[in-house]
């Protein structure tokens, strides 16, 4: 962004504030994710920089946060993240599968009444997640599925579908369908062509969608807060309840854990994206 | 040949125009079905449960199914003088029901809040109708106590006779119906939910504003330099898209405690003075800062996306026109990313008037919204019928935000990531 040398001055200082607003903005963004890291590894149990701290003194940090989190008596980080990964899982499978298969039906030309089926399927994703949280609650205490991994995964198979839906359909927005038809005519049945053309064209949006609704899942705690029973405690749950109550510092060394996992996920959706507009490219 | 033929056959001799038809609806069909388990399983366990909050926030039933005869009975009764002996009888006949059942406080705790000294005089009549004799009841009721006479406190009963009542949505404007039944606001100084909507109003329209104002200059940054910068800063932008709302939220709290590092700072620029640091959280301060931060990408990301668009010979063109910088940028490159800041702003818009989480969390008591006055009455007060009222309120607002979305931007015009 070198000015050109011809530039006024009073553009040129414009320029340098325009920048500076960024700095300041991209510090806003980023600054918070990494006061947590130091300060887990505190030797306080204090969730403030001590002196000892600031000064970098080596005795002021110490690893007992992360073995509290591990080993820690009476500790519901094991349970809740056994919970989370569980309920995750089984409610990624279930959001890929069924969003998967809609988004399919919704690219298709022919499909009756496009705008408001996909208004029903995106709804959950803008609906305020309190009131889902409301109406998915009385439709699992009716049913008898509240307080139960089951009613747990269901709900977050409805707050993970439109996540998919709208990956998987931006896949097949540059599909071309002739290769379908090429496969047909040369003989493959749709099954078939299903799972060998269709579906390693749109695998990159499947994951990409998948990853959404994984993360929506692990760190969704609103509509949880009003399903879970104390045998299914997650790790938001666990967070919420830490953060309101005593802000101790093995929360830190959960959130340092759950910083990293973020990190991960976005490095594999940042592939993934490249990936899919490369294949995507071929296409046109 | 023969060029009598209108219709063309197909091989196994049916009409072209309907053979295609038929391949067309099959085909529409077969795309339908695709979407029928995801619509199925949505409209079961989402959609009607959501519609039910309807008939749960006026659902009144209970004093109409615990006071049948009563009604029944009610039915003639103008409501000018003191009800018959019919009426009388009748409500002894029912409430003797319900004390069987051990289900009168019930009535008693709603009626009481219908009007003010029901629940005590209902428990007297408790002790006293064990000795009542055959016949009469009018008299005998009316001798348990003098409140029995009033003939407001029958109205109070009368009133609570339909079975559906939007009181639950007047309770949500700090309005009620009072005992002539004309609806009238409540006192000043118990007005509390009117306040709650405004401020949450407000703190959506201004989280947006901020939003839009610092993600505008970072969005066109990310999107005029070259590739590989923008592609490392887009990290900033992207790693707090990721992470748990509940790490970012804990962030802040860490940050803004008053030993914390924002107060530090500033106490070490001389901004404020270390005994006199100013609380920035637990308070509407909180608020704003930490849901700024946390929408933020949902705004840059839709700007960033059509910034992309923008050819930046459009700008030179501006220039060499003779255009200064400003009126370049003004006239050419603001009006092309206007459908960026529609997008942005109205998602950002959407999320921030449902938040919950961090408000809860930050907020304290000046900065909670109308979502945590839901979430309070669900789990604290159990007033579900009060809670799927505002719930209601609160989705009509935000579906008709999402229905201009959807007519400026296009639902499935949504960019993640």
């Amino acid at each position: 962004m070198a000015l050109p040398s011809y530039t006024e001055t009073r553009y040129r200082i414009w320029h340098y504030i325009y920048l500076s607003i960024c700095t300041f903005v991209f510090i806003y963004l980023i600054a918070p994710l990494f006061v947590i890291f130091p300060l887990s590894f505190s030797g306080d149990e204090f969730l403030i920089f001590s002196d000892g701290m600031k000064r970098l003194d080596p005795d002021a940090f110490s690893t007992r946060w992360y073995k509290d989190m591990v080993w820690g008596t009476k500790n519901p980080w094991g349970l809740a993240a056994k919970n989370s990964l569980i309920v995750a899982f089984f409610a990624t499978i279930g959001s890929v599968i069924l969003g998967t298969l809609a988004a399919l039906g919704l690219s298709s030309r022919h499909m009756p009444y496009k705008g408001i089926i996909m208004a029903i399927l995106i709804s959950p994703m803008i609906v305020p997640l309190i009131i889902s949280g409301v109406a998915i609650f009385f439709f699992m205490a009716k049913v008898g599925l509240a307080a139960t991994h089951t009613g747990i995964i269901l709900a977050h198979i409805i707050l993970g579908t439109p996540f998919v839906v709208i990956t998987v359909t931006a896949t097949l927005s540059g599909f071309d369908h002739s290769v379908t038809r090429a496969a047909a005519s040369l003989g493959s049945t749709p099954y078939n062509t299903f799972m060998k053309i269709t579906l390693p064209l749109i695998t990159p949006g499947v994951i990409s969608g998948a990853l959404f609704a994984f993360v929506t899942s692990f760190d969704e705690v609103v509509v949880v807060l009003f399903l879970a029973g104390l045998e299914n405690t997650t790790i938001p749950i666990q967070m919420w309840i830490g953060l309101r109550e005593q802000l101790s510092p093995t929360i830190l060394a959960v959130a340092t854990c759950l910083i990293i996992m973020s990190t991960l996920i976005l490095v594999t959706a940042e592939l993934l994206r490249r990936r899919s507009e490369r294949i995507r490219g071929i296409n046109r | 040949m023969n060029t009598e033929t209108k219709q063309i056959l197909t091989s196994d001799g049916v009409p072209l125009e309907k053979s295609l038809k038929k391949a067309e609806r099959r085909n529409k069909i077969k795309a339908f079905l695709l979407v029928v388990p995801l619509l199925l399983f949505l409209v079961i366990t989402y959609i009607s449960p959501i519609g039910e909050l309807l008939t749960r926030s006026v659902d009144d039933k209970m004093v109409t199914n615990m006071l049948p005869k009563t009604f029944k009975a009610m039915e003639k009764w103008d409501g000018q003088e003191l009800p018959s002996e019919e009426v009388f009888a009748s409500f002894l006949a029912d409430y003797k029901i319900l004390v069987e059942a051990k289900t009168q406080g019930k009535l008693g705790q709603r009626l009481n809040k219908e009007k003010n000294g029901f629940n005590s005089i209902l428990k007297k009549l408790i002790r006293k109708m064990k000795n009542f004799e055959e016949g009469n009841y009018k008299e005998q009721i009316i001798s348990v106590h003098k409140r029995f006479e009033d003939v407001s406190y029958w109205r109070a009963i009368k009133r609570t006779a339909p079975p559906y009542t939007v009181a639950k949505y007047l309770k949500a404007v700090d309005m009620y119906t009072d005992e002539n039944g004309e609806i009238v606001r409540v006192e000043e100084g118990r007005r509390i939910y009117i306040k709650l909507w405004l401020r949450t109003l407000q703190v959506a329209l201004f989280v947006t504003l901020f939003t839009f104002l610092m993600g505008y200059p970072i969005a066109h940054l990310l999107a005029t330099i070259p590739m590989k910068y923008s592609n490392l800063l887009m990290i900033c932008v992207l790693l707090p898209f990721w992470t748990s709302l509940l790490v970012r939220t804990a962030s802040w709290m860490i940050l803004l405690q008053q030993q914390g590092v924002v107060n530090d700072f500033f106490v070490m620029i001389g901004l404020v003075d270390d005994d006199n640091r100013p609380e920035m959280m637990y308070n509407i301060v909180g608020t704003y800062v930490a849901m700024t931060q946390i929408l933020l990408p949902f705004m840059v990301l839709p700007l960033y996306s059509v910034m992309k668009t923008v050819s930046p010979s459009l700008m030179r063109a501006g220039k060499s026109l003779g255009g200064t910088p400003f009126v370049s940028f003004w006239k050419i490159y603001f009006p092309l990313t206007t459908s960026g800041i529609g997008a942005g702003s109205l998602l950002v818009f959407i999320l921030a008037v449902g938040y919950y989480i961090t408000p809860a969390l930050v907020g304290g008591a000046s900065g909670t919204l109308i979502s945590n006055s839901i979430a309070y009455h669900m789990k604290q007060t159990l007033d579900w019928s009060f809670a799927s009222a505002m719930g209601l309120m609160l989705l009509v607002g935000v579906m008709a935000v999402y229905w201009i979305y959807n007519k400026l931007v296009g639902i499935d015009n949504i960019k993640l990531g």
